[in-house]
């Protein structure tokens, strides 16, 4: 077996009977059991729940009945998101032994279309991080380059899949936390618009900006898991009632006389030499491709990073105050409530998420409520207006996904605003509500992934999977 | 400076996080220079510009959404309870709570 599994192989090696989704299984099991010491990519293995699924799938190809379009395909979901029996740790400590009661929607859909659920995936500690440095748990290690960050938060679920551990995953994105390691290691990641996907038991860091997508080797097989957990579900209000179309055959269509925006805000100063190169290239390939390209403005990108934050922290210190040790997780024991649950969260919070919830509590204050957290919403509208204005003059907008290549573990750690600083080209697209992927485009010194991320207007994701798809086909991912 | 070890002080008050000595100062310098940083968004003029709570559109807010409120079968209080540093079925048992 080779590590370059994919959903349709998958489906063909079992319909033909060539292997058992419980032997695909044990495959990534052993796999698992080689790779994961070095990587930590996975926190907990769901070996039980996943044979289950296994014998049923493979219970279906005996009785000579119809496959449903996941089955038997190996799938690792990142440690925010709800498994039903499946310890789920968020990366936090506070979290350490907890196991949730139901099953996110998202899981749900997935092992109702026959997918296999491997096990959790390491990320930073509530999905804050941009490295997955900030995992209890220790870092990940990215499987193009052992010395390199994965990117973050999603870090494990974007190495699982890159090093063959996984033929997908699920993440989570509110800043950046599916695309930029999807652009770190080097594999298609994305994040449908908001609402699209229902947040149903995803552990909520940031609410207005949380999403759940999918990471896979390839951009057919990202469509296919999009469309399988997308839709209306009515245990998240704001999961909307637009259709979901067929996203695998909408990709398939040209690209020829598409119109891709450049946005010139997102190739100012502060980007890799490297990463500049590698995204001119794939900006060329488009054009070959028969795309007409037209450089816009986009006047308040270079507010996004203070906006986001601002919202990102003063919603994550309303959604962590749930974590006060009385009904799960952490309770350090003390005689008084209220000192119990200031020790609680004193010890069972790592430090960014302390970090994050002081300056949230802080930009929610009265006395800097207007000034910060009132502020903040009003510039994000202005950000959205952008966007919107954008996609009435083209289709799709192209960029960087990371304004750096993978760093080393460590080298960034000491300084959070340069950390911060570094989201900037998908935190504006996380507070505008669009859909976005970041595809492979080449490798630094055929080395370090580099990432392009592609916009499309709220609710256009079949348009960005088509382009994503076509750059994909033409060689974007060796350039 | 925008922020005072006393604020950070209070905000961890308020947000019932203990920290260290080491925590307060650390946090305050690096929440100050964050501020600092966020203080460029002053150089917009927002007067008009109504604040943005959430993305979606008007036909697909929450209140435009809502499921009918009907009573569903759940039935997972024992599992809930389980999951409970000190449970005492079917209460959550916390220490005596007295005025602060």
């Amino acid at each position: 077996m080779t590590a370059a599994w994919t959903i349709d192989a998958v489906r063909g090696s079992l319909a033909a009977k060539k292997v058992s989704a419980q032997e695909l299984a044990a495959d990534f099991y052993k796999r698992i059991g080689e790779r994961n010491s070095e990587l930590n990519a996975y926190l907990t293995l769901s070996e039980e729940r996943a044979y289950r699924q296994a014998a049923r799938m493979d219970a279906l190809v005996a009785a000579g009945k119809p496959l449903p379009s996941l089955a038997g395909v190996p799938i690792a979901i990142k440690d925010v998101i709800s498994t039903r029996g499946v310890r789920t740790t968020c990366g936090s400590k506070i979290l350490e032994n907890y196991v949730p009661p139901y099953d996110a929607t998202a899981v749900e859909r997935l092992e109702a279309a026959g997918a296999v659920i491997l096990g959790k995936t390491n990320c930073d500690e509530f999905a804050m991080g941009s490295s997955n440095e900030n995992s209890a748990y220790g870092a990940v290690r990215n499987p193009e380059a052992t010395d390199r960050v994965p990117g973050g938060s999603s870090g494990g679920s974007a190495a699982a899949v890159a090093a063959g551990l996984a033929v997908a995953s699920l993440g989570t994105d509110t800043g950046g936390s599916i695309r930029q390691p999807g652009s770190f290691c080097g594999i298609p990641a994305m994040m449908g618009s908001y609402g699209r996907v229902s947040r149903y038991g995803l552990i909520a860091f940031a609410s207005s900006l949380d999403r759940i997508g999918p990471f896979a080797t390839n951009t057919r097989d990202v469509a296919a898991i999009l469309g399988v957990i997308a839709g209306r579900d009515s245990n998240d209000s704001t999961s909307t009632t637009a259709p979901v179309p067929d996203y695998r055959a909408a990709m398939e269509k040209p690209v020829k006389g598409l119109v891709v925006g450049i946005p010139k805000e997102y190739f100012a100063e502060g980007m890799d030499d490297g990463v500049r190169k590698k995204i001119e290239a794939g900006i060329e390939l488009l054009k070959k491709l028969g795309c007409e390209l037209r450089e816009i403005q986009m006047a308040h990108t270079d507010y996004a990073i203070a906006t986001y934050y601002i919202i990102a922290t003063a919603e994550a210190s309303s959604n962590l105050a749930r974590y006060d040790g009385v009904r799960y997780g952490l309770r350090v024991e003390d005689d008084s409530l209220l000192a119990m649950y200031r020790k609680t969260r004193g010890a069972g919070f790592g430090a960014e998420v302390k970090r994050r919830i002081v300056l949230g509590t802080y930009v929610l204050s009265a006395g800097y409520y207007n000034a910060y957290y009132l502020k903040g919403q009003k510039v994000r509208a202005l950000i959205a207006q952008d966007f919107r204005d954008a996609f009435r003059k083209v289709d799709v907008l192209v960029t960087p996904t990371s304004p750096v290549p993978p760093f080393r573990l460590g080298e960034r750690t000491n300084d959070p605003l340069q950390m911060y600083l570094a989201d900037i080209y998908t935190v504006t697209g996380s507070l505008a509500g669009v859909p976005g992927i970041s595809v492979p485009c080449g490798k630094i010194c055929g080395k370090l992934p580099v990432g392009l991320q592609i916009f499309g207007p709220a609710f256009g994701e079949a348009t960005v999977l088509q382009l994503a798809h076509a750059f994909e086909q033409a060689g974007g991912g060796s350039l | 400076m925008k922020i005072s070890r006393a604020d950070v002080e209070r905000v961890a008050e308020l947000a019932y996080l203990d920290l260290s000595e080491a925590e307060l100062e650390m946090y305050r310098a690096q929440i100050d220079e964050i501020l600092e940083y966020i203080g460029k968004l002053n150089e917009l003029d927002t007067a008009s510009v109504e604040p943005m709570a959430q993305v979606l559109a008007d036909d697909q807010t929450a209140d435009a959404t809502l499921r009918e409120d009907v009573v569903v079968p759940c039935g997972v209080a024992a599992e809930i309870l389980e999951q409970a540093p000190d449970p005492e079925p079917p209460y959550f048992r916390v220490p005596k709570v007295i005025e602060r």
